[in-house]
Order: structure tokens, then C-alpha cells, then sequence
């Protein structure tokens, strides 16, 4: 029996010692009319005949040169990483509510949250959330609770879409409104709202949904001349190059929230990846999920352990900041590894390669006829190339040439039918590159 | 990469990263990007070498307890074994490189096998349908719960405010029905553990939107009434919520569907074997009835008439409760519930909770026999059961923090404490389906010696633990005083 090791005898003594008969007397108390006798499941498999089934499965999934990000991002990540975060000892840890059992993960939560707070230029991080997108909807949340009396949040137009879906679900269910903040379609570039109107908090993506990088000071000043607490949306790589939401505007951002999938965790088609939300201390009784802290045990000895739990739902129940319990634990584990592998030099160097490598596409592209670039950026990684057909189109016949060529704005309802969302990290050689431009240029030819 | 700096030595007490502390130069600015987004402060990450960065990792890792290394009864918990198959097949390159906007006839594997566990998950469940994209339990909670309304409404009911929920629930039901805007009222239970019918009764009525429960209770016990609760809060027009957290008790016997639910989550990585990762990632896919399966939280994987998968889209599903995250959940998680599932089949699935059933009743017996109390004596234990050591406590002063401290010298990772708060000084115990009766035996000959100690040396439990690497630590000061980052040296 595939995981569970009781033999015939130890299941018959077992029992004698339970004091009943069979296996089916220990569901003596549900009626019977409740119990199923089977279920339309597929017969078990052996552990090779699995593997072999499902090695089939990923092989047909097909394999492609990316160069599409939209929030999620082909990254190297350092071997180091997942050979010790799928260590036992993490892999298969429970929550560390019992703190003297739990101090590999308790430090390396702290570490995780010193990282993130040096990132973001934020004082305070919780220990992760589920994703960026539902991260965002729990800094709204947060946001409104530290307002008071507002109803709404400002949310701009070139969030990416599937972030505002989120929001969408999520505040809609407690009537809060969210207020479009426009972009200027030229530039693609937010405009500073016309008015704060009741709203807690206006939403900064540092980059937005074309690739480009806003002008989050000006941004952050409005916000706070209006009263508004401002939330920093950004992608961990890029604060390696970008100004810290500490640092922006006059005051700095209020509350910083975040993407983690380019730390060191694969792209598994959308997930397990982990929402990272940062805030300045004063707000600390505000954050949602857990939080590590420093102390002391009775001898002296410095230990980890989970604090402000009143916060949390296991507490505070109905009253809690958010029902979030089970939050991305190991994918934090991978995060922390790989922030601590690449290093502030390292995570510069990839960030600074990624730039280049969108730089150099972005000038080897130029050549093709009938192409143009819609925004002059400045850009991180990722821009949009205005094709003369339908992006789709091309998208879907590139994948013959092995390659994932970018996403077509249409699909997210924005920009231009041949619209398309390009992203280029430092997976990519320069031979890459050019593999891109001359297979872009024959389909474009086939048109 | 250089060693930052010459007096770096390492600390086994301490072990800190951040002996590495070091801002390098950053690399030259690029000449594109205004000087006013660059970034101002040095971004002070430690900078250590590889071998450094692995072993200080590989030492924190040795201080954790898991299931890999240690027996973890852990009620409402289901700390099973977590097959590595699972983890090797979720990790396969042609999964872990799929990007999310890869267009669908790219990925069919992996919609094959999201496919295939919508279709098992239901099947397990006695539902009509699933969506996989809830991110961990809390969150298929805020998704069921939000059904309950989107279908209420749908109707054109919308006095619906009030989420019934029995006191001794998990905090996240009144947490995630409280997120969807409902009011929360709380339902008693008996002292024979089921639910107070009467309570119920006088609550139910057009302002009630549904009841939130789990079955067996998180007293341990199966809800025998169970039938007759579904008729009165259905003919009161309200909706029956399951919360999947303890599906372990019954997989394969049992099945919410029939017992009247409309709609549930089930924690993946609690019944299906995936691994808790030190709080997470988790799975908590939502299963509803055929009345409320256009409500499902999106995307979720259909079949077009070429047998081709896609994912459903808000066009095709208009009156979705909507999106959860910006993908499709935590895919990694769903692959290894997949390969956990094909591995068991029918046959396996189905001796989960007989199993599962079996290490319980048998402890709960051994323990009674020591001198432990029952917090339900004349009840059968479903997955779980509740002891109180409230005896112990007006004996010597113990406590059930102190038995559940005092495992850990020997070991074992303690028990659920606390929890449901309704039984004083309880311990809640799950030792789930996956261990031996050795390992159980183990545990009840610790479990022995402790109630020993409590009588004779209570000291020694009420100063556990002794032999991990720090003792109990100062909780009160940690919130005091609030280190949640590293300064910067």
C-alpha cells in the first residue's frame, strides 16, 4: 500500500487493541447512508510507471525561448538554491508555531525580511503573501485601515491587468471602490490624478504594465499633499537598479508590495510564487500574515520567533488584519538562498544585464521593417514593439521557431491589435537576440 | 566572490548572514534611465561565497524539525508523509520553465494534468465541479464564501448578510467570511462534541447566507446530525460550506457532496500529501455543486470540442466570483496532489481515512490507558482526537504548553495546543495514515514517561525544552522590543 505501512498483522493487532472488528467498525458512528463505497479515480500506478506517464506530460509541453515577463520572469537561478531549499528539513517543516523547534526557518524568515526591507528601503516586512497581485489587495486593505473612514483606492490604468482582476475580487467584496487613475496613451506613462476624491491610497507601479518606469516621485508627493498613503508596486530585481520606494518623492512610499518570482523560483506556469509587502514601522499593527522577530530565551541565548500574532486569524479570528494562515513559506526559503547567493553585487549584475539585454534587442529589432517602438521609455527589461500585423498572429507563429516571443497587449484588452509585450532577462545570449530578430523577420516576410 | 571582509569568522552560536554585510560599488548607471529612478541608497545585501552561503543554510535547515526527520501529531494539521516522486515530477524541466502566458497548445501536459485533478478532485469530493486557483485554505474560504453570495444575489437575495459558524472553528472561517463583508455569528456545540441543533435553529432564517463547517468537528468527532443540519439551513434557504481541513478523517468514505454541502475547499497540502514548506505554499481548491459552478473563481482548465485545453476566461464564465491571483494558483503544488493521486488510485485513496482512523483510535486508546483524559470518552475518534491534561494542571500545575514542550526533548513535534480553546489544557492529536506502529508505539512510551515527570518533577517539563537549540523564548519582549531586521553594521 503506497504510503502507509501497516502489514496485515499490525493492522489486525491494532485494532484488537482499538477493541473492534474491522476497519470499516471505526466509522461506526456516520450513518451508513453516508458512505461511499467507491469513487470514479484512476487505478494507482507504480512509482515508475508515474514517472515515465508523467515525464511524457512535461515533454509535451513545449519547450521556448522566453521572452515574455507581463509578472513573471525567466531567470538563472544558482543550483544552490532549490538543492538546499528541497532539503527535508525545509521541504516538509510545518508553520513554526513551535519556535524551538522551528529556528531554521524562523532565521531564515528574518533574514528574508532584512533583505526586503534593505531592497525596499522600508523598515517593516512581513514573512510573504501569496503573489504580488493578492499582495496588493492586502496593502489596499491595510491602506484603508490605517486611513480610517476611506472608501477607495486610486488605481491606475496601466496596473497589469491580471493584478487588477485581483482587486477587482477581492475589494469589491467589502464595497470599497476602485477609482481608474488614466495614462497618457503618447507616453504610456500615468498622469497625476484630477482629484483624491475619498480614497486611501494611490496605487505606483514601478514598472507598469508596458515595461516603462513611472515618475514615482511626483506620483508619491501627490499622494501625500492629497492625504493619500502611497503604495509602492515594484519587482524585486529591478530595486537593485531602481530608487528604493523609500526613497521616492519627498517622504518616501508608505507601503511597498511586490512580485517575488524573480528571487530564485521557477515559473511552473504562474505558480507557487510569493508576494513580498513591505510598510515603514509605525504601521506594523497594520500588516497582514506573519512576522518574525529577535529575542531571547530564558538563558540569554538569542532565538526567532512569530510576533504581533494578535494580528492573525488564528487569534483574532474575525477581527483578524486577513484570514491568510498557510502563506509561501518555501518559496521564501528559495528567495532568501538566492538573495543571499547572488548578494547585493550579484542581484546589480543580473539587473544591469537584463537592462543591456532589452537595450540591444530592442536596437537590433529597429532594422525590421514596419516595426516601431510606441513608447521612448526609459524602460527596465521590458517594452512594447508595435508590429504591422496582428500580434497574435505572430506570437503564434513564432512558437514554430521555438521561441515565446512576448505577450499580445490584446489578450489583456489594452494597446494596439499588433501590440506586443517584449521582455528580455539574462538568460538570453546575444545570439539569442538575433535568433529573435531574423525568425520575427521571416514571419513578418510570410505576412 | 571575495570574502568582504578579513575578520569574518564564523560563529556557530550566532551563524548570521550578516557577518557578510557589504555594499560592493554598484555597476556604472545606464546612461538611459534619469538619475532621479536610479537608486540612491547602496543596497547593502551580504555578499558571501558560495561554499559560505551553503553552509550556513545547510546548519539553519538542521535546526528545524520536519516530518522527514521527526513524528509531527499535529491535529488539523495532517502532517503525512510527502512523497519525493511528487516533488521530483513537479519539478521537471518541462514544467518549471512553463512561462504563464504560454498559449495553450504550447502547454497541453500541464493542462492535462490540471485537467485530470479538477476531474479527480470532484470525483473524491462527490462535487460537480472544482477550480484549483486558490492559493491555500483562507483563500478558498474567501471563494466559497463569496460564491455563496455572488449566488444568493444571482437570485436576487440579497438581505443574505449573516455567516453562521460554530465557536469552535478554525479562525480563518470567521476570518475569511468577515473579508467577504459578512457577519459573523457563532453557533455553540453540545458537550458530546456535535453541533447545538437548537442554537442553530433560532439563528437560521432569509438574513442567514449559509454555515460554515467542517465534519468530522474540529472537536475531533464526526457531526452525526449532519443530515438533519443540511435540511434545516437548506429549507431556510441557506448554503452548507465544508472546510476541507479535515477530509483526511473520511477520503474515500465519506463524501461532502453527499452529506449536503454545496460548496467546500480542501487543503491540498494537508490530504493530498504536498508538504507544508514551513508555513506554505499550500492549495486550497474550491469543489461546489452543478447550482453554483458558474460562480467558480477563475481560470479553470475546460475541454473545447477538439479535446483541446484551454483556460476559462472571464468571457467564458461572466458571472464568476473572478480572479484570486494574477496566474493559475500555485501550480507547482496542484502537479504534486496529481502525481500523489495517480500514485494511490482508487484503491489507495480509499484507505487514507481507514488508516488514517486507525493510528488515531489506537493512540487515543493507549494514551486513555496511561491516565490521559479524553475530551470526548464516549465518542470514537475520527483522524484526530482531544486530550486534556486539565488533571495534571490542578495536580502539579502542568499545563499543556509543558507536555507539548517537553515532546520536543524527545523529539516528536507537539501536538496542536489550545486548540479547539473550548476544552481546557487540550492537545489535539493527528498521527496520520503514513506512520508505523512502532513510530506510534514510540510516541506512547514518551508520552509515558512525561506524565511520570509531570507527577514526579514537574520542573522538568515546565523548563522543556532542554536539548534543542534554544529554550523558550521571551515573547513579550520580541513584541516589546521588535527586531524584524537586521540593522545594518
Amino acid at each position: 500500500m503506497p504510503y502507509i505501512p501497516h502489514d496485515a498483522e499490525e493492522t489486525a493487532a491494532m485494532l484488537a487493541a482499538v477493541g473492534v472488528s474491522s476497519l470499516d467498525a471505526l466509522f461506526d458512528e456516520i450513518p451508513s447512508s453516508l458512505q461511499v463505497h467507491d469513487m470514479a479515480l484512476p487505478e494507482g500506478l507504480s512509482e515508475r510507471v508515474l514517472r515515465r506517464e508523467l515525464e511524457g506530460r512535461a515533454q509535451s509541453n513545449t519547450p521556448l525561448l522566453c521572452f515574455a515577463g507581463g509578472g513573471a520572469y525567466a531567470h538563472h537561478i544558482p543550483a544552490i538554491v532549490w538543492e538546499i531549499a528541497a532539503r527535508g528539513e525545509f521541504y516538509s517543516a510545518y508553520t513554526p508555531y513551535q519556535p524551538e523547534a522551528s529556528q531554521g526557518t524562523l532565521q531564515v524568515l528574518y533574514e528574508y525580511q532584512s533583505f526586503i526591507t534593505r531592497l525596499t528601503g522600508l523598515e517593516v516586512s512581513n514573512a510573504s503573501l501569496y503573489d504580488g497581485a493578492s499582495g496588493l489587495a492586502e496593502a489596499c486593505l491595510m491602506a484603508l485601515r490605517i486611513q480610517g473612514s476611506e472608501k477607495s483606492i486610486l488605481v491606475p490604468e496601466n496596473l497589469l491587468p491580471s493584478w487588477r482582476k485581483v482587486l477587482d475580487t477581492v475589494l469589491v467584496m467589502q464595497q470599497i471602490r476602485l477609482i481608474p487613475v488614466p495614462y497618457d496613451a503618447r507616453t504610456g506613462l500615468l498622469q497625476l490624478p484630477a482629484e483624491a476624491g475619498d480614497a486611501a491610497a494611490l496605487i505606483v507601479p514601478q514598472i507598469n504594465a508596458f515595461g516603462l518606469l513611472e515618475r514615482v516621485d511626483s506620483l508619491t508627493d501627490w499622494a501625500h499633499a492629497h492625504g493619500l498613503l502611497s503604495i509602492a508596486v515594484v519587482n524585486p530585481l529591478a530595486l537593485a537598479m531602481l530608487k528604493a520606494p523609500g526613497d521616492w518623492g519627498e517622504q518616501g512610499a508608505d507601503i511597498a508590495v511586490g512580485e517575488g518570482q524573480p528571487m530564485g523560483i521557477p515559473l511552473t506556469g504562474g505558480g507557487p510564487y510569493f508576494g513580498f509587502l513591505a510598510c515603514r514601522k509605525a504601521y506594523v499593527r497594520q500588516l497582514p500574515g506573519r512576522l518574525v522577530a529577535k529575542t531571547l530565551d530564558a538563558r540569554g541565548r538569542e532565538g526567532y520567533c512569530l510576533t504581533l500574532q494578535a494580528r492573525e486569524q488564528h487569534i483574532r479570528r474575525g477581527k483578524a488584519t486577513s484570514n491568510i494562515c498557510t502563506n509561501q513559506g518555501l518559496m521564501v526559503t528559495a528567495a532568501t538562498i538566492h538573495m543571499a547567493t547572488l548578494g547585493s553585487h550579484g542581484l546589480q549584475e543580473t539587473a544591469h544585464i537584463c537592462h543591456t539585454r532589452a537595450q540591444q534587442l530592442r536596437e537590433c529589432l529597429q532594422e525590421l521593417p514596419g516595426v516601431s517602438f510606441p513608447h521612448a521609455g526609459p524602460f527596465f527589461h521590458e517594452w512594447v514593439l508595435r508590429l504591422p500585423v496582428s500580434a497574435v498572429k505572430v506570437r503564434d507563429a513564432l512558437l514554430g521557431h521555438g521561441l515565446l516571443a512576448g505577450i499580445p497587449l490584446q489578450e489583456w484588452h489594452m494597446g494596439e491589435a499588433g501590440d506586443l509585450l517584449v521582455c528580455a532577462t539574462e538568460l538570453l545570449e546575444e545570439s539569442d537576440l538575433l535568433t529573435y530578430r531574423d525568425a520575427l523577420r521571416s514571419v513578418l516576410e510570410a505576412q | 566572490m571575495n570574502h568582504p571582509r578579513e575578520n569574518n569568522r564564523q560563529n556557530a552560536v550566532t551563524d548570521s548572514i550578516f557577518d557578510h554585510d557589504h555594499a560592493l560599488p554598484a555597476p556604472e548607471s545606464p546612461g538611459d534611465i534619469p538619475a532621479e529612478l536610479l537608486r540612491k541608497t547602496p543596497l547593502n545585501l551580504p555578499n558571501a561565497s558560495e561554499l559560505d552561503v551553503l553552509r550556513h543554510y545547510t546548519r539553519l535547515s538542521q535546526k528545524n524539525f520536519s516530518i522527514d526527520t521527526q513524528f509531527y501529531p499535529l491535529g488539523s494539521c495532517t502532517m503525512k508523509y510527502n512523497p519525493r516522486i511528487a516533488h521530483a515530477m513537479a519539478s521537471l524541466p518541462g514544467f518549471a520553465r512553463l512561462h504563464p502566458e504560454t498559449p495553450a497548445p504550447a502547454m497541453q501536459g500541464l493542462l492535462q494534468v490540471l485537467w485530470e485533478l479538477q476531474e479527480w478532485l470532484a470525483a473524491a469530493t462527490g462535487m460537480a465541479a472544482v477550480s484549483l486557483t486558490p492559493a491555500a485554505g483562507a483563500q478558498g474560504e474567501l471563494a466559497g464564501v463569496a460564491m455563496i453570495r455572488a449566488y444568493h444575489h444571482a437570485r436576487g437575495d440579497t438581505a443574505r448578510h449573516k455567516m453562521l459558524i460554530p465557536t469552535a472553528a478554525h479562525g480563518t472561517n470567521p476570518a475569511s467570511a468577515q473579508m467577504a463583508g459578512f457577519e459573523v455569528i457563532e453557533i455553540p456545540n453540545l458537550p458530546d462534541g456535535d453541533l447545538d441543533m437548537e442554537a442553530l435553529d433560532a439563528h437560521l432564517g432569509p438574513d442567514v447566507a449559509g454555515i460554515m463547517l467542517t465534519n468530522p468537528s474540529t472537536l475531533g468527532v464526526f457531526e452525526r446530525r449532519i443530515a438533519e443540519i443540511a435540511r434545516h439551513v437548506h429549507a431556510a434557504g441557506g448554503l452548507l460550506y465544508y472546510d476541507g481541513a479535515n477530509l483526511n478523517a473520511i477520503l474515500g468514505r465519506v463524501q461532502p457532496g453527499q452529506m449536503g454541502f454545496d460548496v467546500m475547499h480542501l487543503n491540498l497540502h494537508k490530504t493530498f500529501a504536498t508538504p507544508h514548506g514551513g508555513g506554505g505554499p499550500g492549495a486550497g481548491a474550491v469543489a461546489v455543486q452543478e447550482r453554483l459552478k458558474p460562480f467558480l473563481p477563475l481560470p479553470t482548465v475546460t475541454k473545447g470540442e477538439s479535446g483541446a485545453l484551454r483556460w476559462m476566461t472571464a468571457e467564458d464564465a461572466p458571472r464568476s466570483i473572478g480572479q484570486l491571483s494574477a496566474h493559475g494558483g500555485n501550480i507547482g503544488v496542484l502537479l504534486r496532489a496529481h502525481a500523489y493521486i495517480r500514485r494511490l488510485g482508487r484503491v489507495g485513496v480509499s484507505r487514507v481515512s481507514a488508516y488514517a482512523a486507525l493510528n488515531a483510535n489506537y493512540l487515543l486508546k493507549e494514551l486513555q490507558k496511561l491516565g490521559y483524559q479524553a475530551a470526548f470518552p464516549e465518542r470514537r475518534a475520527s483522524h484526530e482526537f482531544i486530550l486534556s491534561v486539565s488533571d495534571l494542571q490542578q495536580a502539579t500545575g502542568i499545563r499543556a504548553l509543558d507536555v507539548a514542550k517537553r515532546l520536543l526533548d524527545f523529539g516528536i513535534h507537539a501536538p496542536t495546543i489550545y486548540f479547539p480553546q473550548l476544552v481546557p489544557e487540550c492537545l489535539l492529536i493527528e498521527p496520520t495514515e503514513t506512520e508505523s506502529q512502532a513510530t506510534l508505539d514510540r510516541f506512547i512510551a514518551v508520552m509515558a514517561q512525561i506524565r511520570e515527570e509531570a507527577l514526579a518533577h514537574p520542573e522538568l517539563l515546565r523548563e522543556a525544552p532542554h536539548h534543542l537549540p534554544v529554550g523558550r523564548l521571551d515573547e513579550a519582549l520580541a513584541a516589546r522590543k521588535l527586531d524584524v531586521a537586521a540593522a545594518l553594521s
